[in-house]
């Protein structure tokens, strides 16, 4: 045997018997969670969003969303605003796209216009919520990097516990721990980090159904914010899968008639 | 199309379960910080404006009937005195395809300044001078949709006057316009069915339009003529055009690059005209919220000096988005025109109360503006505005 061989498989053996690093183990585990929801091909939503101040005044938006998946690239998807009365018809596309920026557009009734917006705006509100734009687009494996942490119990579950930090530009964290559970990948808590490394939101979601035997979906997301005091509810109803929408209903063009 | 009306909304309504209803009630005080320019003319104005909104779905959301009105009671300015069919089409969806058959508002183009490209739809100058409140348009309007680009096809089967204020309205022309004197280059008159053609599409961060249209100019010129009561007045005359337009944004960075081109022949002479410049935004500036857009546009046309508004004038602005839970925007700006420094400044602020009414302010003043400079006729009409709207 050649003795470069031999020495190569000495050297090898501690690497293999240490197995994953945490960093390959997070991502695996994202990796993992991805695939465990990938097939959905579409679904529909509708959501009541609550925002409360610190004074426990209320403000109430809904929304209904339509997302088709994209195989190979972010998911497309769609918003059409119902309340506020004043932004009623207004509607807002999304393809997005891992770390690249995502396209946007935005379909303002009032004046019948389609209008391309930067998309920039990653750590902004979203409707003046506690939820940034960031909070709420679509989660590709490759907008973080990851590091398995620890497993541990979490309610009922036993969860995966990953800090995340964001690899596309202009986010409004510095890292997120995720809690995760180990049977369906199902996030249950996520903590967010500022730039400064303090914390500053915590989301926790509830209410999980399955859909069509595979696809989990929360029914309750409660985003708080520790620094300003106020949060943000996001009630889910009315989930429907693969109701057959077409690329055809994620165009620009068809904004203008997305009812 | 007006005899139609009744039995559309009857239709829409007698289908109860899925007619859905939306619009709004609004309020406006209009009040003006310079004494008027003629006697009869009024310094301050309380209107009530209404816009219900109809509209029922079938088919599967591939067909639907939409009816929008717009009415404002005014008092003091006749012609404001006026209601208005926005909208009242039947539109049909086929996979790629869309009709829309009806009366109809169509928007094109991408600058804040002014908008060159857009000129399907007449203006309802009463309402605002932005061109930015519109006449109902009757038309057919024919869409394909492809992955290489959206095509319309526009007949426009009719041409709606634009509105102009009464006598004793604000904001108007030098002299009364006569609108029963309207003349026309078509012998067919109103009844002229203009054509449009539009090819939009996007390639990575740039948007952009072509535009071709052919009919009646929605943007008259004037002569001077005699009322039945001997007073002078001015006479609109709509000339026939052939009007070829680019629209192009394009997003790099935080830069907003945009460009609207127009080239517009007419008996009167043909000219190009151009509107270009950018949007800067500072993201959440100073840690907060708050979104700051700088806005620089510079527009110009070879025309006669003095022909247009925009003949080389400069637009500087100011864009506020509090990314609050009242939504509340600023937009302050002023253009200069930079051949005899006339200058035009204007405040936009809105914001909700509640989660059903909004309040909003407009602002405008009009400073140093040369005798011969378009704008001379509102030099005396600084206002501010106040709205109060109700959504439903």
């Amino acid at each position: 045997m050649n003795k470069r061989l031999v020495l190569a498989i000495l050297l090898g053996l501690p690497m293999l018997a240490q197995a994953q690093t945490p960093e390959e183990k997070g991502l695996q585990i994202a990796k993992d969670a991805d695939a465990f929801d990938s097939g959905f091909v579409d679904f529909t939503a509708d959501m009541v969003m609550t925002l409360k101040n610190k004074k426990g005044q209320t403000s109430s938006r809904q929304i209904r969303i339509r997302t088709l998946e994209v195989q190979g690239d972010g998911d497309k998807s769609l918003s059409i605003f119902d309340e506020p009365a004043d932004v009623k018809g207004t509607a807002m596309l999304t393809y997005s796209h891992g770390l690249e920026p995502d396209d946007q557009w935005l379909y303002l009734p009032a004046i019948k216009r389609v209008k391309r917006i930067s998309s920039r705006n990653k750590s902004g509100p979203f409707m003046g919520s506690e939820f940034a734009f960031e909070d709420l687009g679509s989660q590709e494996v490759e907008k973080y990097t990851y590091k398995w942490l620890r497993d541990e119990p979490c309610g009922e579950f036993e969860c995966y516990l990953i800090e995340r930090v964001p690899a596309y530009k202009f986010s409004g964290y510095k890292r997120q721990l995720v809690w995760m559970d180990k049977e369906a990948y199902r996030l249950m808590r996520v903590e967010y980090f500022d730039r400064k490394n303090e914390p500053l939101k915590t989301l926790v979601a509830t209410d999980y159904q399955q859909y069509l035997d595979r696809y989990w979906r929360a029914g309750k997301m409660e985003m708080t914010n520790h620094q300003n005091g106020k949060s943000t509810t996001l009630d889910w109803n009315n989930y429907q899968f693969k109701t057959g929408l077409t690329d055809n209903d994620f165009k620009s063009q068809t904004l203008k008639r997305a009812r | 199309m007006r005899t139609l009306l009744p039995w559309l909304l009857v239709a829409a309504v007698s289908t109860v379960q899925a007619v859905e209803f939306s619009g709004n009630v609004a309020t406006e005080l209009l009040l003006f910080t310079e004494t008027e320019r003629i006697a009869e003319q009024f310094d301050e104005n309380l209107t009530i404006s209404f816009q219900p909104k109809l509209s029922r779905s079938w088919n599967n959301r591939n067909d639907e009937i939409v009816v929008e009105l717009f009415m404002r009671l005014d008092r003091r300015d006749d012609n404001r005195n006026h209601a208005d069919v926005r909208e009242l089409k039947w539109l049909h969806v086929d996979a790629n395809q869309e009709w829309r058959v009806g009366i109809d508002s169509v928007f094109w183009g991408v600058t804040e300044s002014q908008h060159l490209v857009d000129v399907i739809n007449s203006i309802d100058q009463v309402e605002g001078i932005d061109g930015e409140d519109k006449l109902g348009q009757p038309m057919i309007h024919y869409t394909n949709i492809q992955d290489y680009g959206v095509f319309h096809v526009f007949i426009l089967t009719g041409f709606r006057e634009p509105t102009f204020h009464s006598p004793e309205g604000r904001l108007r022309l030098p002299l009364a316009v006569d609108e029963d004197q309207a003349q026309f280059e078509s012998s067919d008159e109103e009844e002229h069915i203009d054509y449009a053609l539009r090819y939009a599409h996007y390639i990575g961060d740039t948007e952009f339009g072509l535009s071709l249209f052919d009919g009646t100019s929605r943007d008259p010129e004037f002569s001077q003529g005699l009322d039945d009561d001997n007073q002078p007045v001015l006479i609109p005359f709509y000339p026939q055009m052939t009007q070829f337009g680019l629209d192009l944004q394009s997003i790099i960075g935080d830069w907003m690059w945009k460009l609207e081109l127009i080239h517009r022949d007419q008996d009167s002479g043909s000219f190009t005209a151009t509107t270009t410049g950018f949007e800067y935004t500072f993201y959440g500036i100073l840690e907060s919220a708050v979104d700051l857009g700088t806005l620089l546009e510079y527009s110009y046309e070879d025309r006669d000096e003095n022909a247009g508004v925009f003949d080389n004038d400069l637009f500087a602005g100011l864009r506020f988005a509090f990314n609050d839970v009242q939504s509340s925007e600023i937009l302050a700006g002023m253009i200069v025109d930079t051949d005899n420094q006339s200058r035009t400044f204007r405040v936009e602020a809105n914001r909700r109360l509640g989660d059903s009414w909004k309040l909003t302010g407009e602002l405008q003043f009009f400073s140093n503006i040369d005798a011969d400079d378009p704008l001379s006729a509102y030099a005396q009409d600084d206002f501010i505005l106040l709205e109060l709207a109700r959504y439903f």
